[in-house]
């Protein structure tokens, strides 16, 4: 799961970022943790060519060293500068509001973050629909696409620069723990209710979109994280859908088997 | 015993491939005639892959250069086909075989354009060719072994390319699919089609080809399958490990070559 591995790889840019900057600004935090994504995908990349790794073992231990730096960076700095640890990984998605962005002539025209996530959400789009063809040949069939004269090394690099993008964009608003929720729990939900790549993709969006609405009304209350809530609440749709699918391929076993005794 | 031609459709010329620093192929040098149905031969390990995909571009030689229809690779892309082993991907990725075998028009489609009627045509056109029309919808995950090598075969038919690499196109596939390849094989050989075939069942290999490539790291053979088809071209390609060595001399003397129209 190289999303997975990104979205925790990109940490210690964000910190190095922050650090050698000394702003919070989105914009640098992005440059940083983009590029630290961007390595992480060479290293993966190198570990699993060159270094002979299989490829899931590669993914794993980049990730969780660039993590562990990540974090160490964190807490060894977090004296020194206005950057700690809660709000990197949890986020601070309950000031996103306050954090407005007001034009010279003193409108407010709401919340930096939308634009800002909106801004990213429409580059994806933009992104999967322009690629969708050559991101799906170069993911089911790598050798065969290169084989057509599509560069699959190229493709895979946009693919991950995206992830990054998207995954640091988000970092500020929410932390590091919702990104990865979010991640993985809309696509692993779709992964079990549909096998059509553009139903998957509706159904993740449709999840998350949920998941989001659904956390923050049972934040609000239970009076709890708004972050946790969201997780949490992806973290139930999962459970459900994953019951619902084993209930029905159970019952369609016993009609299969009625179906052949009767034969 | 290496039979060169003139006028080539492939020129392999001192091809040596290895994976880091480990030799796995030696100064292959051959040249392949225009449309005949071609076998590489050879025990596991032996290269045959490896050969394929040197030529397809797919790793990076250690020597040599390849040549088709007289050009580098670059230039004759939209000429040729691969057809990669069938356990070379995830079966469980979510698409259908339409979108699998739609794939075999990327080539020509180039970004962000999407499919045309006639391309779609051509899509049904293959998948009629490998008799899988009826599972144009289905997801590749609910597809048989012999299904998902017919789904391969007819992504590599919606190219319309003039040469086909194939890899193991028969493994672990059933009787019925094997026989309809082969028919499809030698159809497309009368349309003057060069096909290239990794195989490894010595049984057939005679009912089948044309021409033989025998390898095993180094080039042991190539030419016409009536010269290079013999036990002891086999014994140097197979070494030891040949033990049924005898039996396939039989089976070469009993049916020499039977009419293959
Ligand atoms: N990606 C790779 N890295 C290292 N060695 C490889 C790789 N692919 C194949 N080999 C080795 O190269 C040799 C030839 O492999 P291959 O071309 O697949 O043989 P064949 O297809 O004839 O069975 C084998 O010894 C195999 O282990
Ligand atoms: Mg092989």
């Amino acid at each position: 799961m190289v999303g997975d591995a990104i979205s925790h790889a990109v940490l210690p840019g964000i910190v190095i970022a922050f650090l050698w900057s000394g702003s919070r600004d989105s914009v640098t935090m992005l440059l940083g943790a983009g590029a630290l994504g961007i390595i992480s995908t060479f290293l993966i990349e190198f570990l699993t060519n060159k270094g002979n790794l299989q490829s899931d073992a590669s993914i794993g231990v980049t990730f969780t060293w660039l993590f562990a730096l990540g974090v160490i960076l964190i807490s060894a700095f977090t004296g020194q500068v206005d950057l700690d640890q809660e709000c990197v990984l949890y986020g601070e998605i309950a000031y996103v509001p306050l954090d407005t962005i007001v034009l010279n002539s003193g409108v407010d025209i709401g919340p930096q973050a939308i634009y800002l996530l909106g801004a990213v959400l429409l580059m994806v789009i933009a992104f999967v629909w322009l690629g969708f063809n050559q991101l799906r040949i170069t993911s089911f069939d790598p050798q065969y696409a290169i084989s057509l004269g599509i560069s699959a090394t190229l493709w895979n690099y946009l693919l991950m620069a995206f992830v990054s993008f998207t995954t640091v964009a988000s970092f500020e608003s929410v932390g590091a723990i919702l990104v990865v929720a979010f991640l993985i729990a809309p696509a692993a939900t779709a992964y079990l209710l549909t096998k059509r790549l553009k139903t998957m993709i509706f159904i993740a969006s449709i999840t998350g979109i949920l998941s989001a609405i659904g956390g923050h009304f049972l934040a609000i209350s239970i009076n709890g994280s708004i972050a946790g809530a969201m997780a949490t609440v992806a973290g139930i749709i999962f459970g459900i859908a994953f019951v619902y699918v084993r209930s029905k391929t159970k019952g369609d076993a016993k009609i299969t088997s009625r179906e052949s005794i009767v034969a | 015993m290496i039979t060169q031609i003139d006028n080539p459709v492939i020129e392999i010329h001192d091809l040596s491939v290895s994976y880091e620093k480990k030799p796995v192929l030696w100064d292959v040098d051959m040249s392949l005639p225009e449309g005949k149905l071609i076998g590489i031969i050879g025990p596991n390990g032996a290269g045959k892959s490896t050969l394929l995909k040197s030529i397809m571009g797919l790793i990076p030689l250690s020597s040599g250069y390849i040549n088709i229809e007289g050009k580098p690779l670059k230039e004759v892309r939209s000429k040729i086909s691969y057809v990669p082993q069938r356990e070379s991907v995830d079966w469980d990725f979510p698409t259908s075989v339409f979108e699998v075998v739609m794939m075999g028009r990327y080539g020509q489609l180039g970004l962000l354009k999407r499919p045309r009627k006639s391309d779609r045509e051509i899509v049904m056109d293959s998948l009629h060719k490998v008799g899988m029309e009826a599972f144009k919808d289905r997801q590749i995950s609910e597809l048989s072994g012999g299904q998902q090598q017919r789904v391969f075969l007819a992504r590599a038919l919606a190219q319309q390319a003039d040469i086909y690499f194939m890899d193991e196109p028969f493994a672990g596939v059933d009787a019925a699919t094997e026989k309809a390849i082969v028919e499809l094989l030698r159809s497309m050989s009368a349309q003057n089609k060069t096909v290239i075939v990794v195989h490894h069942d010595l049984q057939s290999v005679a009912r089948y080809f044309d021409w033989i490539i025998l390898l095993n790291m180094r080039l042991v053979a190539s030419g016409p399958i009536e010269e290079t088809f013999t036990p002891e071209l086999l014994q140097e390609t197979y070494g030891g490990k040949l033990t049924l060595l005898t039996e396939i001399s039989d089976l070469i003397q009993k049916n020499r070559f039977p009419n293959r129209e």
